[in-house]
Order: structure tokens, then C-alpha cells, then sequence
């Protein structure tokens, strides 16, 4: 499959029951692109942080993919409490997840660290009181990375 | 080795039946927490955790992992099992704590790679 393809889902707060299904499906997608697998373990990392998040943090949201020949583009767009500060959220080990969600094995801090390591750019974008905007881009070409 | 045969080997319980158990296990890993497991986990590994709620299997399947084994006679969640088999997770239990059921996977050969 060539040219460029994109779509989206939409991601409710604290639907525990269908976490995760976001990145499948997207996963899914690259599959069937053809994309070699090492791009795609980055995308669904990044993916899957970032749909956690939205998950766990937000009120609700949306995961936008736009797929080229050049490029994985996958925006996070979320209404909840937004990121006060963004270099902190940024740092390994840093997190405001409550006691329920860090027993479920959440809320380790490394959810935005994974997406950095794994993406080959991430932008985030925040409103505290409005919500969150997490961008990351994967280069699908080989200077990439 | 393939999923079954450690199956055996180890007396595991299979909670999801029709789980292909033909799967090729490559690797293993050993963790609760969830991002450490969607950074790290290497495909094809089986995975021991205590958690048993349904989002160790979206991360399982994301991963591309053999199985999950919840160790300490952990009991799946109800949506755990459900959305495995949906899935095609395998999901097993076993009696065993996680250092025994670890050090005994290991000692079959199963490394983390
Ligand atoms: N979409 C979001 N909306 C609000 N806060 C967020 C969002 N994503 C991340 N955060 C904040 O950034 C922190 C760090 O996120 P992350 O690195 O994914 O670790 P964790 O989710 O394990 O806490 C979170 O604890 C939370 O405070
Ligand atoms: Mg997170």
C-alpha cells in the first residue's frame, strides 16, 4: 500500500475496558502498509503512552494518524486537567498517578520518557484546565534514525 | 521451545481455551509495571506478572509477546480472560512465586533478549 492514509478514534477517560484497542488498531494499520516491524515496536510504544495517558488523565480525546511514504504522525489530542509543567511530566520516574492507578502497574513515569526514546520528534502542547495535545512523528525514510 | 511444552514442563494452568499453544516462545520477561514491559519486553516472550487485569492483554498483543504467566496463584480478572481470548492472549497461572517460576523458565533456557 502506497500514497497516504489517515483516520481516527476516540478515547474515553478512564474506559480501562478498551485501553489500548487505539494503538491495536493503528498497529494493525502499519501491518498491513507493509512498514518494516522495528518502526512499527516505535509506534506502538509511543501509541500506547500516549493513549494510556489520555486514558488516565483526561476527560476525553482523540488519537489522529496520518500515514505518508515519509512519515508515522500521531497526534493526541485531549479535553482534561492539561500539564503544568512540562519539563518535569518529561522526567523519568515523574508522575501524578493516583494509589489505584500505579496498582494497576500505571503511573511509573515512564510513559512520556518511552514516547521521546521511541519517536524521532515530540511536541506537547498544553492548557492546564483545557487539556493536551502530544504530537510525535516516526520517519519512515532510513536517514531517520 | 513452544508454548505448550513449558506448559508442561512447568504445570501451568491455562485459563484461555483454544489459546494457540503452538506459539514459539523466544524470550521472557518479569514485571508489574506496564510501561516497563511496553519499553522492554522483547517479542515472543513470555511474560510473568502479578497483575491480572484486562490491560496486561492489549499490552501482550501490542508487543507481540507468547503468553502471559501470572504467577503466585494470581486469578485472572473475568474481562482479563474474555478480552484474551478475543485477543488470542494465551493467559495461564501457576502456583509458583514469581522468583521460582522465573528462575525455573530460565533454567530451560529462556533468556531475556
Ligand atoms: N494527557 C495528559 N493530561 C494530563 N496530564 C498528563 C497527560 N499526560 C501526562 N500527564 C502528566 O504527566 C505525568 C507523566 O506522564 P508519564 O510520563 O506518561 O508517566 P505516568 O503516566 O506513568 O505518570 C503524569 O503523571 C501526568 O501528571
Ligand atoms: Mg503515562
Amino acid at each position: 500500500m502506497t500514497g497516504n492514509s489517515d483516520g481516527v478514534f476516540f478515547l474515553t477517560g478512564k474506559d480501562f475496558a478498551n485501553a489500548g484497542s487505539a494503538s491495536s488498531n493503528l498497529k494493525g494499520i502499519l501491518e498491513k502498509r507493509g512498514i518494516p516491524a522495528e518502526i512499527i515496536r516505535r509506534a506502538s510504544i509511543a501509541a500506547f503512552e500516549a493513549e494510556m495517558n489520555v486514558i488516565i488523565y483526561a476527560v476525553a480525546g482523540m488519537m489522529h494518524y496520518t500515514i505518508t511514504p515519509e512519515t508515522i504522525k500521531v497526534v493526541l489530542q485531549d479535553m482534561g486537567p492539561g500539564i503544568p509543567d512540562i519539563g518535569l511530566a518529561m522526567q523519568e520516574g515523574y508522575s501524578t498517578a493516583p494509589d489505584y492507578i500505579r496498582e494497576m502497574g500505571f503511573g511509573s513515569g515512564m510513559g512520556l520518557p518511552n514516547i521521546k526514546r521511541n519517536a524521532d520528534k515530540l511536541t506537547i502542547n498544553s492548557v492546564v484546565g483545557e487539556g493536551t495535545t502530544v504530537e510525535f512523528v516516526i520517519s519512515l525514510e532510513r536517514s531517520g534514525r | 521451545m513452544k508454548l505448550f511444552e513449558l506448559v508442561e514442563s512447568l504445570s501451568l494452568d491455562v485459563k484461555t481455551p483454544g489459546a494457540d499453544l503452538t506459539r514459539e516462545v523466544t524470550g521472557g520477561y518479569v514485571s508489574d509495571l506496564l510501561s516497563d514491559v511496553i519499553g522492554h519486553a522483547p517479542e515472543g516472550a513470555v511474560w510473568v506478572t502479578l497483575q491480572a487485569h484486562l490491560n496486561i492483554v492489549a499490552v501482550a498483543s501490542l508487543k507481540g509477546l507468547a503468553g502471559i504467566i501470572l504467577a503466585n496463584n494470581r486469578v485472572p480478572e473475568e474481562g482479563t480472560l474474555k478480552k484474551a481470548s478475543e485477543m488470542n492472549v494465551p493467559v495461564m497461572t501457576s502456583g509458583l512465586p514469581a522468583f521460582e517460576l522465573v528462575g525455573r523458565l530460565y533454567a530451560l533456557g529462556l533468556r531475556c533478549r
